[in-house]
């Protein structure tokens, strides 16, 4: 890690946002990842991401599990909850939090590893219940951590540092998704902040589980010719054909919408998600058609990156079981566990 | 935009800001590095290489290097570049042994200065060590010039001055003849010197010839310069209790804090323009403020009262202007009351001993036509320098020029073009020590300015020589060396390794680097990470990046030289190399570093 805590330093003052807060103020610890990590990068989008919102730190809960990309949560955002789960469990844990206080912003971290290997059967179940969370996979297709071996991300005939090339079929969390139902799902680079950025920001918006995938080039482990995960590799390979815009709902729309399959969506809370580009015939509200346009790509060992698919009608986890508009934290104890009279009436009536 | 040449010395050398500013282009950073390190010879020595005064200029140099410092633009003060000049004057130990020898055998050619002022020594200490036979003619009985008998001893105490002269003209090749002013150029120049410079200063206070002033009160209507050299000689020892002192230089200054020495007790510096159009540095007001003189602005002066053959007050015109200040109106009409009136309003030259048929060319307000990059004048082998050049300027120009002259002298003397000037070239060494670890501190120290130490208000006036400022402590010194950014060590990038990962972009703490496509100047400006806030800053701009194409962008403005971007770089393609200004001075192509004792054990590693 760095000699020396990045500085503060009192320049001119720095640009605020809405809540008189610096860009500086949504940073956390000094990473202890390898430099040049895409997971940092990762972490200065969130930074930026959430610092645009002008989002209230408090109103923020980070969790995590095990892995290179579960530690980044203490890089950021310094005064939001966090919670560093279980290998694998952090989609459990963040249903629990998002029953408990719905008005909580989740933002979720996760590696490929603890997402697509341990912990796939929670994210499974996230996704099934649709629960209203930012869930980020950094996928680097390797076991930083343990040294560097292949993940259940690596694609087929990418070369490990050390080793033979592999040879078992991926599991592509995009995929995994648009088979579950899932309702918000994106592809993008760490390298490329001007994509990622907009896509965190409409994820937040989202209502419901918003899934991202981020290619996120482990540099000690699987940056090396012969990857399908380094940047040089991503930076020839992305196909960028799906482009959007996020709008808040306080903003004006005022970019001209117009060009190739362009059209907007209205999400849940007013803001407007503009696709600016999208390829012919291409839908990305229609499972088919988007699942269709990867797999043709993928065959062509070509990365397909943007906001890929978006359902708006759908219900989230609340709105489905019917719970309180509020958060369970706010609600009185005595009427949360009103004592053991109701219970009894209530067991009664099962009787 | 062009990629960046970084070959090119121009470009860090500019980067450096205060070593930019500074006209002699003193190694500010290194000497302030080589302070925090203990090692005060070498941070005298490098000092003394291209300021050749460090002891007297760290007590009175107008500190263009100061208002330029980078420091300034990021929290405000920049760093007492100045006081630590001095720290090493006053922390040094024995260097006579570490001057450049002055050879026995000499090169058979005689050169005559003129003045023993901070110009003519940087000529003579330039150009003994390279075997030259020089005179130097001073009218006075003592060397140092305007040093000595224009900047009051409470500010510039007599042995600092004559350590720093003793080291030019005591160690050989070098003859002053004192008491010996220059009558006749045209004598000089007929003795069969091989070159002659003159180094005289701007000598002649200005005079403000309005009604009263010489009439039979003039006796105590005093020209500043004047004043201040018969002080310093010891010909005037008192002054009256109510004294005048019009103008607002840093001449004033001294006038008004030596008249507060001498007997002055209502003191009033009398200005016709509002405080921020006033010449004297800043810091020169608050000495004299804090010893109880009064600055009054806007009042003009009218005519010297003189009563019963007495001077008993001076008459103003209280005024106020226009926006700019650049016109006034007068508001009303008021009598000063007062015993003494000193003019400051300036200085000019004085050639009266220069025959005008000598060949040397005299131009506008009478100054000699001289050359701006070899000093020369229009007759072959007659230099100027110094005020006596262009005018009043400071210590340290004439020092400059001092140096610039000595390498045309030499290339005169040695039967070389005079315009063909040696070029200035560049070092850059690496200071990676390990991973994430650099053989200069790089973090970032939030200590506020260190301020200087002066002497009780109630023993300040006991004596005249009693030196106002204390200096810095050991613990003053240490953190001010810290607060300085370095701004030497440069963020040298290698395009060719980049694979534009972002990390040194996401750490900088000033968001001063942007990976982004190419543009030209102002279009690529609006796009950077933050808004280029200051155009006279350069803008560093890589070759095509590897993967993308796009370049690397970085604002030099405001960047702290913390490393961080080469210590999240991956694959080493930024690192921190030490900038060193190859300058060249007589007989010494591209001089880079000073000579380090081979007994002294180098702590600490430069």
């Amino acid at each position: 890690m760095p000699s020396i805590t990045k500085p503060l330093i009192p320049l001119a003052p720095l640009p605020t946002n809405d809540l008189g807060l610096t860009i500086r103020d949504y940073e956390g610890a000094m990473s202890t990842l390898c430099a040049g990590c895409g997971h940092d990068s990762i972490t200065a989008a969130i930074v930026q991401a959430f610092w645009e919102l002008a989002m209230p730190p408090r109103d923020i809960a980070k969790l995590s599990g095990i892995g290179c990309s579960s530690k980044t949560p203490t890089y950021f955002i310094r005064g939001a909850h966090g919670f560093n789960s279980a290998h694998g469990r952090m989609a459990a844990i963040a249903t629990g939090a998002a029953a408990a206080n719905r008005e909580l912003t989740l933002l979720g971290v996760s590696g490929d590893g603890d997402s697509l290997s341990i912990g796939i059967g929670h994210l499974a179940h996230a996704i099934r219940r649709n629960v209203k969370m930012v869930y980020v996979i950094e996928n680097n297709g390797v076991y930083g951590l343990t040294k560097g071996q292949l993940s259940a991300s690596a694609d087929i005939g990418t070369r490990p540092k050390k080793g033979e090339a592999n040879v078992i079929a991926p599991i592509d969390p995009i995929m995994l998704g648009l088979s579950m139902g899932a309702t918000f799902l994106a592809r993008s680079f760490s390298g490329d902040k001007e994509q990622l950025v907009p896509i965190l920001k409409a994820a937040v918006a989202h209502n419901g589980f918003a899934l991202i995938d981020v290619i996120s080039p482990c540099v000690t482990f699987n940056d090396h010719e012969g990857s399908t995960k380094s940047y040089r590799f991503v930076r020839e390979h992305e196909v960028k054909e799906v482009v959007t815009d996020y709008v808040p709902v306080r903003e004006e729309i005022t970019a001209t919408v117009g060009g190739r399959g362009s059209r907007t969506v209205t999400m849940h809370d007013g803001s407007v998600l503009t696709f600016r580009a999208t390829p012919e015939g291409y839908d990305p509200t229609n499972r088919l058609s988007v699942e269709a346009y990867i797999r043709d790509h993928q065959r062509h060992g070509e990365v397909v990156t943007g906001l890929l698919y978006l359902d708006e009608s759908g219900s989230s986890m609340h709105e489905v079981n019917h719970t309180p508009a509020h958060a369970l934290a706010k609600i009185p104890v005595d009427r949360l566990c009103p004592g053991s009279a109701v219970l009894d009436d209530l067991m009664s009536d099962f009787r | 935009m062009e990629p960046t040449d970084v070959r090119d010395p121009a470009y860090y050398h500019r980067v450096v800001d205060c070593q930019y500013a500074c006209p002699a282009h003193t190694d500010v950073p290194g000497y302030i590095r080589l302070i925090a390190q203990g090692r005060f010879d070498e941070a005298y020595l490098l000092n003394r290489q291209s300021n050749v005064f460090p002891g007297i200029l760290g007590r009175t140099c107008d500190r263009p290097c100061e208002p330029a410092c980078r420091r300034g633009r990021v929290d405000g003060d920049p760093v007492a570049i100045c006081r630590l000049k001095r720290v090493t004057s006053d922390l040094k130990g024995e260097i006579a042994d570490r001057l450049a020898p002055i050879p026995e055998q000499k090169n058979g050619k005689r050169v005559a200065i003129i003045g023993a002022g901070p110009s003519s020594l940087t000529v003579a200490n330039d150009l003994a060590p390279l075997g030259y036979e020089i005179d130097i003619f001073e009218k006075n009985d003592q060397p140092g010039g305007l040093m000595r008998w224009n900047i009051p001893s409470f500010r510039l105490p007599a042995e600092v001055l004559d350590e720093e002269t003793s080291n030019i003209i005591d160690r050989g090749g070098v003859r002053v003849h004192y008491n010996s002013p220059v009558a006749s150029l045209g004598d000089l120049l007929g003795r069969g010197y091989d070159a002659v410079y003159v180094g005289s200063g701007a000598p002649r206070g200005k005079e403000l010839d309005l009604p009263g002033r010489h009439d039979e009160a003039e006796s105590h209507i005093h020209i500043g310069i004047d004043w201040l050299e018969s002080v310093a000689f010891g010909h005037i020892d008192s002054i009256g209790e109510r004294v005048l002192i019009i103008g607002v230089g840093n001449t004033a200054m001294d006038c008004c804090r030596t008249a507060r020495r001498v007997g002055g007790q209502d003191i009033r510096v009398m200005a016709r323009r509002p405080r921020e159009y006033f010449k004297a540095s800043p810091w020169e007001l608050e000495d004299a403020e804090e010893e109880g003189v009064q600055i009054v602005v806007n009042h003009a002066p009218k005519r010297f009262v003189i009563e019963d053959g007495r001077l008993t007050g001076m008459e103003f015109d209280v005024v106020t202007w226009d926006e700019g200040a650049r016109h006034s109106s007068v508001v009303e009409t008021i009598t000063v009351p007062c015993d003494d009136v000193i003019l400051a309003i300036g200085q000019e030259n004085a050639f009266p001993w220069i025959e005008r048929d000598l060949g040397i060319e005299f131009g506008e307000w009478d100054l000699p036509v001289v050359d701006e990059t070899t000093m020369m004048s229009t007759r072959p082998g007659v230099f100027f320098g110094g005020d006596a050049a262009w005018g009043p300027k400071n210590i340290i120009w004439a020092v400059a020029h001092g140096h610039e002259a000595a390498i045309s002298i030499d290339q005169y003397c040695q039967g070389h073009d005079v315009a063909d000037r040696p070029p200035a070239g560049q070092n850059l060494i690496s200071l990676k020590m390990g991973m994430n670890e650099w053989s200069y501190s790089n973090d970032y120290n939030p200590s506020p300015r260190q301020e200087m130490a002066h002497i009780d208000l109630t023993r300040r006036f006991e004596s005249l020589n009693l030196e106002v400022e204390l200096g810095f402590s050991a613990e003053q010194y240490a953190r001010e060396a810290q607060r300085c950014l370095n701004c030497d060590v440069e963020t040298v990038f290698s395009p060719t390794l980049c694979i534009e990962c972002d990390a040194c972009v996401d750490i900088c703490p000033v968001r001063c680097l942007t990976i982004t496509e190419n543009g030209d100047e102002t279009e690529l400006s609006g796009r950077l990470n933050t808004p280029r806030a200051n155009p006279s800053q350069s803008l560093y701009v890589s070759a095509p990046l590897p993967q993308t194409g796009r370049v690397m962008v970085k604002d030099e403005n405001v960047c702290v030289h913390c490393g961080l971007c080469a210590e999240r770089c991956p694959t080493a393609a930024w690192d921190m190399q030490e900038f060193t200004l190859l300058t060249s001075y007589a007989g010494k192509p591209g001089v880079t570093h000073i000579p380090v004792r081979a007994t002294s054990a180098s702590e600490g590693g430069h």
